[in-house]
């Protein structure tokens, strides 16, 4: 069988007989931009990046195999702890897959509210990688000013859920609560804060000549490339193809509301950072559209302690998170536990357009890129 | 002119030994005591001003406002175990924060203060300056070379390359000044600007020439936008990756005396020094700001240099290395070399402001 | 540009030369294919339906039946379309062929199957082991897998 070290052992003589010779090393498990324990060997020659060979597993659970050991309610536990920046989507992702399962229609109150936290939970992830992407640039500024406004979001989500990370808030059938009194109040005052901050963000980081000599042009994949390697979200939409679920298979209440799916033209690094603010502008929109008229009803469907039972057969659903499609395959044989579970993670599939966009160019090109895909490690790993 | 390093040398060229080898000791301790105490401000300085840029108090525990914490942050650094990695070069290792050390430490030693308070009035000053700054790098190479981390030979190919690339354009933003004054020895040139400062006195030429000495100092002393050999989200922490407890802290400390070396020497060339700020005509005003002592003057000048060096730090992101090079040779110095020229005209011809 | 399931059926009918064979309990769409089709299959879908996107891959293990069952979500972005392609292979000696040619995310994809279900795929470049080390014996996600660490649940 073929192993790790088969492939960093090969070694390329050069042709011109110059005594230079490239040279592995390793970035990662623990490297500052690696945002994590990825792990990627590097092949360089000098400061420049010939290939990459990305090792996982750093942070390896066996979500998948646990997920056979526990009933399909306590299925939503385990996706918080997958892409924890998109817990809230990663909960909806999974619970709507069982309510289609089980032929469940959900009210316009847990769609509308449902939608309004994914939206706020895009704002929040994307604030956390506006931040970290500063970092990784070496501006430690925007990384404080990031986490200072992502708190604001944060204490919403606590208000209404007890938890700020993995909240565990939608269930299959709905809501583990009902939103909290303050929750509509919050959300305006939030977002009252939140548009000059945003325009601020743009200020700070975006009109700076260094930030866009280090973005522009680097790290470039088409359309065609990128999908190809299996890049979503804001990745795949900066090179300018409006794949976007919320828009072309519309779930939730996103079908009610009016917004705009920002593309790039490029593919750069450039447009995946604008791509992500313009993103942060359409969530405001969003949200502002739903907040005022939440319909009246109650928070849950289904029983809390009821047994969920799907009848037999492979269920697959999808849902557009901060970083791209995450999906739900699942396969019943009528049990209350389920026979196969499969979760299609953004991160994983979005990491490998690296190997066509960093090779060429130097390490600092390599750490803009890998913030610009902005990748969560636990969610690759599984 | 009677100041304490012309004592000194009277004492050398009397051969009174005993008192010479006395003030030659009083001034190293007094260098050494100054240069902890400049590391210690400015790193309280720095996480404090950082702390306010970004919304937020820095440190506030001990002491009041937290003032002993370098104190702390020192004494931890100070017991802390030395680690010396198994496969690094021993020797080499153990060099290399000496050297950078002392190069900050012979810097120190020809700053004047104040016309008095020079320990030693070269009449080479400037030179001798540019010369140890060059010296400097060596400790970051060799640090970088004897840890055996593949990040850390990086962090230290950058730095040697970044910092030779920047002393031409810094050595050039200096030449300009001396072509200006006419003279290397520092406290001259503070002297040459009684009429008004350089930045001012030289029409354009003496600002373009501050500005490029801002930029390459700012290369110089490894900090953002240009700190390539730290990087430390590229390079975890560049050239001093294997570094701990005391031998990181000499870097540490190398790191902002540099800073406040090339404060000061950007406030003896372009903000005159120890020189009071006097305007024109306004004899009250200018008696009013004679009563300031040199000293003080001279570190408000280069405490609002430092400031500015710190405020960019905390608002740039990092360049990436082929723009950094490319920034100095095809634009930095191609424009030092012009100013040079300008420079040397307008010192030919005498056309200063208040000549 | 979104059409309903009837229309997409029978443009999915005219691309195959064959009757398909359609799955049954299952939520999306679903083609069952025998393994010698399987790579013709998802070519065809691939050039003739454009489908361009390899959304999803994964494998099933059957002990009963002794078969793994492999599953393909393919995501077509010109006609909004989403189709599962399933395929049953022999459990003991599970060398189906590597789609990695035909959309590069497949590599990993399939990576990641061999790593957790043992499938070994034929013509794939970079076969390794993903997420486990790679002296590690077993794959995880087979039913009958046992090792130290799992814990016996009494329900």
């Amino acid at each position: 069988m073929v192993t790790l070290n088969d492939r960093i052992s090969c070694h390329t003589p050069n042709q011109d007989g110059t005594t230079t010779q490239e040279y592995f090393i390793n970035m990662g498990p623990q490297h500052p931009s690696t945002h994590g324990v990825l792990r990627l060997i590097l092949k360089m020659d000098g400061e420049t990046v010939n290939d990459i060979i990305p090792v996982l597993g750093y942070i390896h659970r066996g979500i998948e195999k646990k997920a056979e050991a526990v009933g399909y309610r306590q299925q939503v536990h385990l996706t918080d702890r997958l892409d924890y920046l998109c817990a809230l989507m990663n909960n909806w992702a999974v619970s709507a897959a069982i309510e289609k399962a089980l032929n469940l229609e959900v009210n316009d109150r847990i769609q509308t509210v449902r939608t309004i936290i994914a939206e706020l939970q895009r704002i929040q992830s994307h604030q956390l990688w506006w931040g970290v992407f500063g970092m990784d640039l070496g501006a430690f500024t925007p990384f404080l000013y990031g986490f200072r406004d992502r708190e604001k979001i944060t204490e919403i989500f606590e208000k209404t859920m007890g938890a700020r990370l993995t909240m565990n808030y939608f269930q299959p059938g709905g809501m583990m609560y009902d939103i909290h009194p303050d929750f509509v109040k919050d959300i305006k005052e939030f977002i009252k804060y939140f548009r000059p901050i945003l325009k601020e963000y743009e200020d700070l980081f975006s009109g700076n000549i260094i930030v866009q000599e280090r973005l522009k042009n680097v790290g470039i994949i088409d359309a065609q490339t990128a999908l190809a390697y299996g890049a979503t979200g804001p990745v795949l939409r900066a090179s300018g193809m409006p794949l976007d679920l919320r828009k072309m298979q519309p779930y939730g209440a996103y079908s009610k509301v009016n917004f705009t799916v920002p593309v790039g033209t490029v593919g750069d690094s450039w447009d995946r950072y604008q791509v992500r603010i313009q993103e942060m502008y359409q969530s405001l929109l969003i949200i502002e559209q739903l907040i005022d008229n939440i319909p009246d009803g109650p928070h849950m469907t289904m029983k809390y302690a009821a047994k969920i039972k799907p009848p037999a057969g492979r269920y697959y659903t999808q849902m557009e998170t901060a970083r791209g499609i995450f999906g739900t395959f699942f396969v019943s044989d009528g049990n209350d536990r389920p026979y196969r579970m499969h979760f299609r993670t953004p991160n994983f599939n979005n990491l490998w357009s690296i190997l066509k966009m960093a090779p060429g160019g130097r390490v600092a090109d390599l750490v803009a890129i890998l913030s610009s895909i902005d990748l969560v490690v636990p969610d690759m790993d599984r | 002119m009677k100041s304490l390093s012309f004592y000194i040398h009277n004492l050398y060229q009397n051969q009174q030994w005993l008192d010479f080898i006395l003030y030659l000791g009083l001034g190293l301790i007094l260098t050494l005591s100054l240069m902890s105490v400049v590391a210690l401000v400015l790193v309280y300085a720095e996480r404090k001003i950082a702390a306010h840029f970004q919304c937020r108090l820095g440190p506030m525990r001990v002491g009041w406002h937290g003032t002993l914490q370098t104190v702390a942050d020192a004494l931890k650094l100070l017991l802390k175990e030395d680690l010396i990695p198994k496969a690094a070069d021993r020797f080499l290792f153990a060099l290399a924060p000496f050297l950078t050390v002392m190069a900050a430490l012979l810097s120190l030693s020809v700053l004047p203060f104040s016309l008095s308070a020079t320990l030693s009035n070269m009449n080479i000053g400037l030179l001798f300056l540019s010369a140890i700054s060059g010296y400097g790098v060596l400790g970051i190479l060799i640090g970088g070379w004897a840890s055996n981390n593949k990040w850390s030979l990086l962090g230290a190919m950058r730095a040697g390359a970044q910092l030779i690339s920047y002393e031409l354009s810094m050595t050039l933003s200096l030449l300009s000044i001396v072509v200006l004054s006419g003279s290397l020895n520092l406290n001259e040139i503070i002297a040459s600007q009684a009429q008004g400062w350089w930045i001012w006195r030289a029409h354009l030429v003496g600002f373009i020439s501050f500005v490029i000495y801002i930029i390459s100092s700012t290369a110089e002393t490894n900090r953002t936008p240009f700190d390539m050999a730290e990087g430390e989200s590229e390079l975890t922490a560049g050239f001093h990756t294997e570094y701990s407890g005391m031998r990181f802290a000499f870097f540490f400390l190398s790191e902002y005396v540099n800073l406040f070396i090339v404060s000061a020497i950007g406030s003896i060339l372009f903000l005159g020094g120890w020189m009071p700020l006097h305007i024109g005509e306004w004899e009250s005003f200018n008696a009013l700001m004679d009563f300031v002592p040199g000293p003080i003057w001279f570190l408000l000048k280069t405490g609002a240099l430092i400031f500015l060096s710190m405020w960019f730090r905390w608002t740039f992101p990092r360049l990436r290395v082929d723009q950094l090079m490319r920034f100095e040779w095809k634009f930095l110095l191609p424009l030092g070399l012009i100013n040079l020229f300008l420079s040397s005209i307008i010192a030919l011809g005498g056309f200063y402001f208040f000549p | 540009m979104s059409q309903t399931i009837e229309s997409f059926k029978l443009l999915l009918e005219n691309a195959f030369s064959e009757p398909l064979t359609y799955l049954e309990a299952s939520q999306l769409l679903t083609i069952k294919v025998q393994e010698n089709q399987l790579f013709a299959t998802l070519k065809t879908l691939k050039e003739t339906l454009k489908f361009d996107a390899l959304i999803d891959h994964a494998g099933v293990d059957w002990p009963n039946e002794n078969k793994i069952e492999l599953i393909y979500i393919l995501f077509s972005t010109h006609h909004n379309q989403q189709i599962m392609v399933s395929a049953d292979i022999d459990r003991n000696q599970p060398t189906p062929p590597s789609v990695s040619s035909l959309w590069a995310i497949a590599e990993w994809q399939e990576r990641e199957v061999f790593d957790l279900l043992g499938v070994t795929y034929k013509n794939h470049p970079d076969l390794r082991r993903l997420f486990l080390e790679d002296n590690w014996v077993g794959s995880p996600l087979r039913k009958d897998y046992k090792d130290d660490f799992i814990l016996e649940r009494p329900w």
